[in-house]
């Protein structure tokens, strides 16, 4: 096994050398030969009904090479939801049409109704000036409450601004209702998971080619999932074949979820493409990504929690209202409701469990899974009523959840909430925490806070979260549309070196560097002779991409099970060579030798042998090694934590300040302890601005009023703190061979309530009885709700 | 137009320019420097960050023909002159202070900028110093980290990985 660079090693990223010095490709970096401009016309009324649109005068502008409409794209699809969820009667969710661009009526500011394509941007930008729409303001439909209870729609054609009213699990609804009416104390908590906007830096960007000798079509996108966009353009939205599509995403600079999704933008390029017969680019400018990248979030929630005289978990149930905005995105569906109430068991033996769900439909941007996708809103539920109730039954918060943690011996657990967990050890987290966190020393802390003016306040938090999506014989089920393994192809090249095709994307993940890292600890040899290709349709088997923590639990399995039929291949190979049998070939350090002989190949000969086969045993083995696998996971995997923090409140200001964070996560086994560690930094980073800093805010006519650096507060250096992160109490998981479960979400899962969690213990230490702050956390909230207290 | 001259990474160049063409669309679309950023539209992000006349400045903030005349570095000039990576650039890789790249080139930029002025800075003086340069992947943990490393300080007692 390679000593530097296998498993378990902190090696540094290979693609940061191209990032560091400025030769990074990312989407916008690359031009096409004759390549145009598109840009887009989009509503400024957040509901609107389109009465006509004049494009005469910008087609006469200068550069001006065409005009779209949405009448141009009333015979192609739309863009599909890719979860079907059912009402509680049965009835499937409502489906609105996605158009390519708005056709009828706008219905959310930014929402594109037109496009131009010029030779460059700013005559483009210059001719959308000159496009005379006549679009009739309405009222717009803002908030959820309002939403359910109006006569007019975001889709009139549907009747109803309720997407879906769901329950999980309908059956368990009954006895919910029971433990709660007969508990000995039931803790009540009303609260917002705000809404948040992703914020990749890099913005989207698309730019198509066409060639017309072969009817090709080429895309580079920045996507998370090449394969996944392809598929949703050719066999929903423009009917393109896959053969004649190939979707690139290159570099892409950053995702969170939000390039995810297919957006009308890719398949306006396209088309305009072929129209042409030139290469059509689009960049978005950050306004526009504030006004139409899939959003985060916005739930409103009540949820209760039943316990007996002893403080036992008897029932969770939660009422909450999700906004999807003004059109389904691509898992709109699913992460309210499959990624959200199946994690409401949290860590614990709770056997009674009950949550509703009404997806709304409002005139805002879509919304959909933004890191952590579901469970940061069902952890932040949890973690919060919690800590209220410890506050209310007088029992120390860490005791209360220690004393409901499902335990060592009870696994594989199956939860009240339909998921059967595989591995964990929540109360061993808990004491690495304390440990790590130095909890022995925090009143100490806090009297020195208290003597500079400040109340100090510690907060606690323990989620779960499922990872690794998905299974797809499960998921099929639960309603997706798609399946959910991954894929790869290892390919031994005739001199020894690898190149490994993947279907996941990294777009700061540093799978360039983990995957062969894997590779290299199975053959024995150098990870540096290994190279990934990621993020190429027309390189890469079909994959279903990067997002939900799966990577390497998933793709990162279809790798091992396609280096093991490497393995296999290679033996027999070697058997020939040494005039063996393969079943007594042993693979150690990159050399293949027979066992309890000094006779021996390497790993390079046996290359250099399956590509010339001369003397080759052509009967029994094919020339050439390469091998592919897919990889459809068993279950989901389960990543679980202990977070801690402290954070210093300004009883004049109502300001916070983080003063430590502290993760303690079981990843199981982990590959790059440095990348992972730096996943949960991110994670961390994101939580603490959810909690106290980002907000995204519509006024009552559906203007977005943050939809800038300047309104929306994005977390900078001076607002965080040095985060202590600790993956050492790992619980492999028990189903996939790497036995890994997935880190980039966590730190944004456990954060938020354990920020909230610890304002709280600060302004009750200062005598303040405040039981609940909604999110962000800013000095003015924080203030008010003290002077109201 | 407007013809303009300036020293880039070392280079004299010359373009011609629009009077509202920004330094930072001269750098990527007419001398394909694509290593300077556009992250944002209001001079907040700093992903656009270069060096004029030895100053960090966001090149979105500045006309292009403003810099006529001026000496101007970019990310592209920053490795050794046999291509190694320069001390901050290694420290960042060593440390782990970049993942999607994108915001990579100006945090560079900046750092450099900072530690020509202030060698030694202290971890607060790093935090305030970056209020201009925004990252979403990194929580600028290792970021903070690197650049004190960078300037040869210790860093060993900050968190581990």
């Amino acid at each position: 096994m390679p000593k530097d660079g296998g498993i378990g090693a902190s090696t540094v990223r290979r693609e940061d050398v191209r990032f560091l010095t400025g030769t990074g490709q990312y989407c916008d970096d690359m031009n096409m030969f004759g390549q145009t401009a598109a840009v887009f016309a989009r509503s400024t009324v957040a509901n609107g009904v389109i009465k006509s649109i004049d494009t005469s005068a910008a087609e006469a502008m200068p550069g001006v090479l065409a005009v779209f409409t949405g009448e141009d794209f009333v015979e192609v699809g739309g863009n599909p939801a890719g979860w079907l969820i059912n009402s509680r009667d049965g009835e499937p969710m409502k489906e609105p049409k996605r158009p390519v661009l708005a056709h009828g009526k706008v219905r959310h500011v930014g929402d594109a109704y037109a496009a131009v394509i010029a030779e460059t941007v700013e005559q483009a930008k210059d001719a959308v000036e000159a496009i005379e729409a006549d679009i009739e303001e309405l009222p717009a439909i803002v908030n959820m409450k309002d939403a359910l209870a109006a006569d007019h729609y975001v889709h009139d054609e549907i009747g109803t601004n309720q997407c879906f009213d769901w329950g999980w699990i309908e059956d368990n609804r009954a006895a919910t209702d029971a433990a709660i009416k007969g508990a000995h104390h039931v803790t009540t908590l009303e609260l917002v998971n705000n809404r948040l906007v992703p914020n990749a830096m890099e913005p989207r960007c698309s730019m198509a080619q066409y060639n017309r000798a072969n009817d090709e079509y080429v895309l580079h996108t920045t996507s998370q999932n090449p394969h996944l966009t392809r598929l949703l353009i050719s066999a929903f939205v423009l009917g393109i074949p896959e053969n004649k599509l190939t979707v690139i995403a290159p570099d892409v600079g950053g995702g969170f979820g939000s390039k995810i999704y297919h957006y009308g933008e890719e398949a306006l390029v396209l088309a305009a493409a072929k129209k042409i017969g030139r290469p059509v680019k689009w960049t978005a400018d950050r306004t526009e990504a504030f006004l139409t990248d899939a959003h985060g979030r916005d739930h409103v929630t009540k949820i209760e929690l039943a316990m007996d005289k002893d403080g036992n978990f008897l029932a969770f149930r939660t009422e909450t209202m999700a906004n999807v905005g003004a059109y389904l995105s691509n898992f709109s569906t699913a992460t309210p409701t499959f990624l959200h109430g199946t994690l409401m068991a949290g860590n614990y033996t709770v056997p009674n469990i009950y949550v509703n769900v009404k997806a709304v439909f409002t005139n805002t941007a879509p919304v959909d899974a933004y890191r952590g996708a579901g469970r940061p809103e069902a952890t932040f539920s949890l973690e919060r009523v919690i800590d209220k109730a410890a506050r209310e039954i007088g029992m120390d918060p860490i005791a209360l959840r220690r004393k409901n943690f499902i335990k060592p011996d009870q696994y594989p657990f199956a939860s009240a909430a339909g998921l059967e967990y595989d591995s964990g050890n929540y109360d061993a987290l808990m004491d690495q925490m304390e440990k790590v966190a130095d909890m022995a020393g925090f009143e100490a802390r806090r009297k020195a806070s208290e003597k500079k003016g400040k109340l100090r306040g510690f907060g606690v938090n323990a989620y779960i979260e499922a990872c690794g999506i998905a299974p797809s014989n499960l998921v099929g089920v639960l309603g997706s549309r798609v399946g959910l393994y991954d894929a790869a192809t290892v390919r031994v090249n005739a001199t020894g070196n690898l190149s490994v095709m993947v279907g996941a994307h990294s777009h700061g993940q540093g799978h360039e560097t983990a995957f062969p890292q894997v590779v290299a600890e199975m053959l024995g040899i150098d990870p540096q002779s290994i190279d990934i290709v990621h993020g190429d349709t027309s390189k890469i088997p079909f994959g279903m991409g990067t997002y939900g923590s799966r990577s390497l639990a998933v793709c990162g399995s279809a790798v091992v099970r396609a280096t093991e039929k490497i393995i296999n291949k290679a033996k027999k190979i070697a058997a020939h060579m040494l005039e063996a049998s393969d079943g007594d070939i042993e693979l150690k350090d990159g050399v293949f030798s027979v066992a309890g002989t000094d006779k021996s190949v390497t790993f390079g000969e046996v290359a250099l042998k399956a590509y010339i086969p001369h003397e080759f045993p052509l009967e029994d083995i094919e020339p050439g090694l390469e091998e592919t696998a897919f990889y459809d996971p068993a279950n989901f995997t389960y990543p679980s934590g202990a977070y801690c923090c402290e954070v210093e409140v300004d009883p004049e200001t109502g300001k916070v300040s983080v003063e430590s964070m502290t993760a303690v996560d079981d990843f199981g086994n982990v590959i790059n302890p440095m990348i992972v560690t730096g996943q949960v930094h991110g994670g961390l980073g994101q939580g603490i601005g959810q909690a106290l800093l980002e907000n995204t805010t519509y006024d009552e006519n559906g203007q977005l009023l943050s939809a800038s650096y300047m309104d929306y507060v994005m977390p900078r250096a001076d607002d965080l703190p040095f985060y202590t992160v600790d993956h050492s109490q790992g619980n492999a998981c028990t189903h996939n061979p790497l036995g890994v479960k997935g880190c980039g979400e966590a730190g944004a899962i456990g954060s938020p309530p354990t920020v909230v969690n610890a304002v709280i213990d600060a302004l009750q230490s200062g005598g303040k009885n405040v039981t609940h702050i909604d999110m962000p956390m800013t000095p003015h909230r924080v203030w008010s709700a003290m002077q109201n207290a | 137009m407007t013809k303009v001259t300036m020293t880039i990474n070392g280079k004299s160049v010359s373009g011609e320019v629009e009077g509202r063409t920004l330094l930072s669309s001269f750098l990527r679309e007419d001398l394909h420097l694509t290593g300077t950023h556009i992250g944002c539209d209001t001079s907040q992000c700093g992903a656009c960050v270069v060096h004029v006349d030895g100053k960090p400045v966001k090149s979105c903030t500045m006309f292009a023909a403003e810099a006529d005349g001026a000496d101007v570095a970019t990310i592209e000039g920053q490795a050794n002159e046999d291509g190694s990576l320069n001390v901050i650039q290694a420290a960042f890789q060593e440390h782990h202070g970049l993942q999607c790249g994108f915001c990579t080139p100006g945090m560079v930029m900046s750092a450099a900028a900072l530690l020509k002025d202030n060698p030694k800075p202290s971890e607060a003086e790093v935090r305030e110093y970056l209020e201009g340069n925004i990252c979403r992947c990194t929580g600028y943990h290792n970021i903070v980290k690197a650049i004190m490393a960078a300037s040869g300080q210790d860093v060993s007692a900050i968190a581990a990985e």
